[in-house]
């Protein structure tokens, strides 16, 4: 089919002027591409659909073999993590643990900072420090994820250890912060852009009452923004949730139940990692493991996205 | 009448344009005061100097005297949002917040500091009471501001705007948005406010100054070309561009 248009190509609306006087109506490139455009656009769309239902797939038909060996109660309610040492054990609450201190210390960091710094450039901020800002978030939001692992490791860790002596080198407060720190710029750009929207007549009907900036804020603009700001903190979430490379290198590999974060954790990413990077056999248990909490990740992002759509909805002015 | 606003020698620019050129004028209490011209004489930009909402126009500058009751508005003395609890706005867009009927109206109370929720429902009552709306939204307070006719969204910003307890109401065209059904209603709902408020509306309706106020205030290109009674104005002008206007040979 390609080499049939590369031909007909070829040449160009003779048939067009060959027929003079006559109305013509019918370009043949014109009518391939009209034909040829839309598959090709179509296959290039599939790729990323193709590929998430692979992801799926393969995640699904894994961690399935995984549960013939392990009983799925076992491993959604077990406490004990310990796949490498005999005895084995497989209950995912530590590294579900870990993975839920982490988000829970990165969103307290992210979203009031994220939110308030959002603020900020959308309601205070003069236009040209807007213009400066907005460009330096967008590259701080492309830092590679590992640079901040050892900022982590390098700069927060010892002023945590600093103030309380008896923290771990590696330890979840620590990689919390920084994986906050790292999602500020996303949560602050997109609310920033959901408060922009928010129409200027608004504003003026609430300064003309006599409110200040920061009532027309907290009051106006951020209610009227409330489906974008939901939907940045939920990407947020999710972002915390999957973040990899600064766990690994600054919370530890100790899968705990522990509730202090100044412990060592091991977060559910990390776990993969480990795997990943070892010489674990094909088709052994520890490689169906990273499966079965792949998916459960998958899971856990995937209803919180539905979460987050619902309370979008719930909650919205429209305007 | 008594003089509640005197405007000395105002000039405004945004930043290179001037946009308000020697504007000597004053503006009885208790009364309507319409400003009519044609599009961009200054006639908006001057009712924005009476609540400084041109503030939040960069590269605004303002040159001359402009007083309420004899409050000088652009001194230190003066804090903006308290200037504005006293000098009420309505846009010439209805913009009714994005919130039930009772919250549009509780947002500014509230704001300053009002809490108790019976006040607050004597307020609501007798805001949209005097914006002539309560009969018909008195049943659905609950229901969403943006639910209720263009008509009815202009009057309830009006009863927002009257919630505060407001000495001045500036309406910036509030009713071109508007059919012609409820801009009578508004322009009917004005002459009852002007007993107890002093009401300043820029208009790009001739008829409707006519109609409503008491006092008319003709601009053309930053200047105020005419000023006095509205009968006056209307029937013998002094100025030949005010009778240009007036008789519509241009604007």
């Amino acid at each position: 089919m390609q080499g049939e248009a590369m031909q007909e190509n070829n040449q160009p609306q003779t048939n067009v002027s060959s027929k003079a006087g006559a109305y013509v109506f019918k370009n043949e490139r014109v009518s391939i591409m009209n034909k040829v455009m839309p598959v090709l656009l179509f296959l290039c769309a599939s790729i990323s659909v193709l590929t998430t239902i692979g992801i799926v797939v393969t995640l699904i038909s894994e961690t399935f073999a995984f549960f013939q060996k392990v009983p799925v109660f076992d491993f959604l309610f077990g406490t004990k993590w310990s796949p490498l040492i005999t005895p084995k054990s497989f209950g995912v609450l530590p590294l579900l643990n870990g993975t839920l201190m982490i988000t829970l210390i990165a969103c307290l960091v992210a979203i009031p900072f994220g939110l308030a710094s959002a603020i900020y450039l959308s309601e205070y901020a003069p236009k040209i420090v807007r213009k400066i800002v907005k460009p330096i978030l967008e590259v701080l939001a492309g830092v590679p994820t590992i640079v901040y692992g050892y900022f982590a490791l390098s700069l927060i860790t010892p002023l945590i250890r600093d103030i309380f002596p008896n923290a771990g080198v590696f330890n979840a407060l620590s990689a919390g912060i920084v994986v906050g720190i790292m999602i500020i710029p996303m949560v602050c750009s997109l609310s920033e852009d959901a408060m922009s929207a928010v129409p200027r007549s608004l504003r003026d009907g609430a300064y003309a009452l006599g409110a200040t900036r920061f009532e027309v804020a907290l009051k106006i603009v951020v209610p009227a923004a409330f489906s974008g700001i939901v939907a940045s903190a939920v990407l947020a979430f999710s972002r915390a949730i999957g973040e990899t490379m600064i766990v690994t290198v600054a919370a530890g590999a100790t899968p705990s139940l522990t509730a202090n974060p100044l412990d060592s954790i091991q977060t559910m990413t990390a776990y993969i990692v480990q795997v990943s990077l070892g010489d674990t056999p094909h088709g052994s248990l520890e490689y169906g493991s990273i499966f079965a909490v792949g998916m459960t990740l998958f899971v856990i992002t995937f209803l919180l996205n539905i979460l987050a759509q619902y309370i979008a909805r719930r909650f919205r002015e429209e305007y | 009448m008594q003089p509640l606003i005197h405007i000395n020698k105002l000039n405004l620019f945004y930043t290179s344009f001037h946009a308000l050129k020697d504007v000597t004028l004053t503006i009885p209490e208790k009364a309507i005061t319409a400003f009519i011209g044609p599009s961009g004489c200054g006639k908006s930009t001057l009712l924005r100097t009476l609540n400084r909402m041109n503030d939040m126009i960069p590269g605004t500058r303002i040159e001359g005297s402009i007083a309420i009751g004899g409050t000088e508005l652009y001194s230190n003395e003066v804090d903006v949002e308290t200037l504005r609890k006293k000098v009420g706005m309505v846009f010439q867009q209805p913009n009714p917040f994005p919130k039930s009927i009772y919250d549009n109206i509780a947002y500014g109370p509230r704001l300053h500091g009002i809490r108790s929720k019976q006040k607050l429902d004597e307020i609501v009552e007798t805001s949209l009471k005097s914006a002539a709306l309560w009969d018909e939204v008195k049943d659905h307070l609950k229901r969403s501001a943006l639910s209720i006719s263009g008509g009815q969204q202009q009057r309830l910003c009006i009863a927002r705007a009257l919630a505060v307890n407001p000495d001045i109401l500036l309406m910036d065209e509030a009713t071109s948005a508007l059919d012609p059904i409820s801009t009578l209603k508004i322009e009917e709902l004005v002459q009852e406010l002007k007993d107890r408020y002093t009401i300043v509306m820029v208009t790009h309706n001739m008829h409707q100054a006519a109609r409503v106020s008491n006092q008319t205030v003709f601009f053309l290109s930053g200047e105020v070309i005419e000023y006095s009674d509205t009968e006056k104005l209307f029937s013998n002008p002094t100025d030949q561009r005010t009778e240009d206007y007036i008789s519509g040979r241009f604007g």
